[in-house]
């Protein structure tokens, strides 16, 4: 996913002159290209993510569009008053970015597990949040994001994420994408873990005929689309994320359910308990031991 | 003659002394030991030293000044209106509820004049870096500043700025230290180690003045001397003391919090005239 994004935003530059890319010293080779086309518009800021967001912040002010580039815990929590104050409260259109989210750099443990994001980025004022669940939505989100004036979050994986959204035509910020049709259980899943729900499924066949959907912008929160999935007849509603079960995508659904009175049929909310996790692995060792693989997902669709 | 240089400064400067400590009374606003250590230099930035039309404040070729020291905010305020960024009527409703003037300047677009929006020390500095940057990349010729606290030295997103504009050469940034010696609860030097504060922004790879922040003389040189150095960001690193004016408030640190009384502003009164 981030050489999607670094491909793109070398594709943008050579278009818009006021995108600004700005990296917490990471990204090595990645935007050689990027600086070929634009050296004064790439800004190595350091290992100084304070720092950075607040040169964005500066930046954005004067009218130029930055995009802040860093492993999701440093361009989220390290430097969470800067963007609550530089970019969200000057409302500003400084587009996030963190890459490495949820538990892709499981190995690297708690210090780069970014499990809380979403659940602290989304209580502040004026800024989207969006969790792309491959390439192809973070491509959209991307361009739709810097086309608005307000400030954007954007949590994207590492490498190697399955393209999941083949064939499909996916719709942008505020909007939910249906990847599979079924009509007996809802799974809606945020990131690139909705490849487990998908799998799960057995995707060609889909043999246990379950509606597979990515909520990918999660604030905004495309509430038609739910209160449409409410007037169906689902068994069971299955969220699916990879991050705290406390303030991510089934808080937020728990949210506009409470607040709007809307019926739904049981809502299973799999997501990371309220712990640490100490005994690492691969990121897909670590999804089992949490229960958020394929196959315990498989046995919520009988 | 040359005495009389900055006479019109200095008279601005009392008559701003004045109204800064009224408002405090009458409104209850902290921080009037740290309005008055910086006023003079906010002064003399406004008057001499930065190209900004009150008439024409969002003009993108004009300087830009950032607050870095938010809570410094009841001066800049009372300076803004001296210069009509707005009317000198838009105070009377300072700090009374549902007014955009109070203790810190809000977000830009609220209130004419203001670039940032500041309060948490430690984001102003780096924003007017991004400012200045801006600037370059758009190839405009204006000059960014930011006035910092020494309290605000604490910052560790003062010296990271601080090495990131050193390392990208942004001559046309300024900072002003407003080294009034106290923070909100003691020295400066003795709860955090600033000193020697000139050989640290030296060694961050910054061109430093060093002057005495109540003097027009010496601060005009200083800004006159930043301009002149194109390749590194410059500091000016002004002693000043805190409560300056008020000669029962100067360097008393109890003026961070406190504000006066009705004797107290009587007094206050008496000696700035």
């Amino acid at each position: 996913m981030r050489a999607a994004f670094a491909k793109e935003i070398t594709e943008l530059t050579k278009r818009n002159e006021d995108l600004i890319l700005l990296s917490g010293d990471i990204g090595n080779r990645m935007f050689d290209e990027f600086k070929n086309i634009s050296p004064n518009r790439f800004y190595n800021c350091g290992i100084a993510e304070g720092s950075m967001m607040s040169v964005a912040a500066g930046l954005a002010l004067s009218g130029l569009r930055p995009i802040v580039y860093t492993i999701t815990p440093f361009t989220t929590l390290r430097c969470l008053e800067q963007i609550k104050i530089g970019a969200a409260y000057h409302d500003v259109p400084i587009i996030i970015v963190g890459t490495g989210s949820g538990l892709s750099y499981a190995e690297l443990g708690a210090t780069h597990h970014s499990l809380d994001d979403i659940s602290i980025i989304r209580s502040i004022p004026n800024i989207k949040v969006l969790a792309p669940c491959d390439s192809n939505e973070l491509v959209v989100f991307i361009n739709e994001a810097l086309n608005n004036n307000s400030p954007t979050y954007i949590r994207i994986g590492k490498k190697g994420e399955p393209i999941i959204t083949k064939g499909i035509k996916t719709l942008g910020i505020g909007k939910a994408n249906i990847l599979l049709e079924g009509t007996k259980n809802l799974i809606i899943g945020i990131g690139p873990i909705i490849s487990e729900a998908l799998e799960a499924c057995d995707y060609e066949k889909n043999k246990f005929n379950t509606c597979v959907a990515s909520m990918g912008s999660i604030k905004p929160l495309d509430t038609k689309f739910l209160k449409k999935m409410s007037e169906r007849n689902f068994e069971k509603w299955i969220i699916l994320e990879e991050h705290s079960k406390i303030g991510g995508l089934s808080s937020a659904i728990l949210e506009w359910k409470n607040d709007n009175q809307i019926n739904t049929p049981k809502i299973i909310r799999l997501g990371v308990e309220d712990k640490f996790i100490h005994k690492l692995g691969k990121q897909n060792y670590i999804r089992k031991e949490l229960g958020l693989d394929s196959s315990t997902i498989k046995k919520l669709l009988y | 003659m040359i005495k009389n240089k900055f006479e019109e400064l200095e008279k601005i400067s009392l008559l701003l002394r004045r109204k800064i400590i009224e408002t405090s009374h009458g409104a209850k606003i902290p921080h009037l030991g740290s309005c008055l250590s910086c006023l003079d230099i906010l002064v003399y930035l406004y008057w001499r030293e930065l190209k900004i039309d009150p008439f024409d404040p969002n003009n993108e070729s004009r300087d830009k000044f950032v607050l870095s020291k938010g809570h410094g905010a009841p001066a800049l305020f009372q300076v803004l209106a001296e210069k009509k960024f707005f009317s000198k009527k838009d105070l009377d409703e300072f700090g009374k509820n549902g007014s955009l003037f109070h203790e810190h300047p809000p977000k830009p677009g609220l209130i004419n004049g203001i670039e940032a929006a500041t309060g948490s020390l430690g984001h102003g500095m780096p924003m007017a870096l991004g400012m200045a940057l801006a600037s370059r990349i758009k190839g405009i010729r204006n000059r960014c500043y930011a006035l910092l606290s020494d309290g605000e030295c604490n910052e560790g997103s003062i010296w990271e700025s601080a090495m990131l504009a050193a390392s990208q050469k942004v001559e046309s940034l300024t900072i002003i230290v407003d080294y009034n010696k106290w923070q909100a609860t003691g020295k400066s030097n003795e709860i955090f180690k600033l000193e020697p504060l000139i050989d640290k922004w030296e060694s961050f790879g910054w061109h430093v003045n060093e002057i005495d922040g109540h003097n027009f003389n010496e601060i005009s040189e200083a800004f006159r001397d930043a301009k002149s150095n194109n390749i590194k960001p410059s500091a000016i690193v002004a002693h000043t003391i805190k409560g300056k004016g008020i000669s029962f408030m100067e360097d008393d640190n109890n003026w961070h919090y406190r504000t006066p009384n009705d004797k107290e502003l009587e007094n206050a009164l008496k000696e700035l005239k």
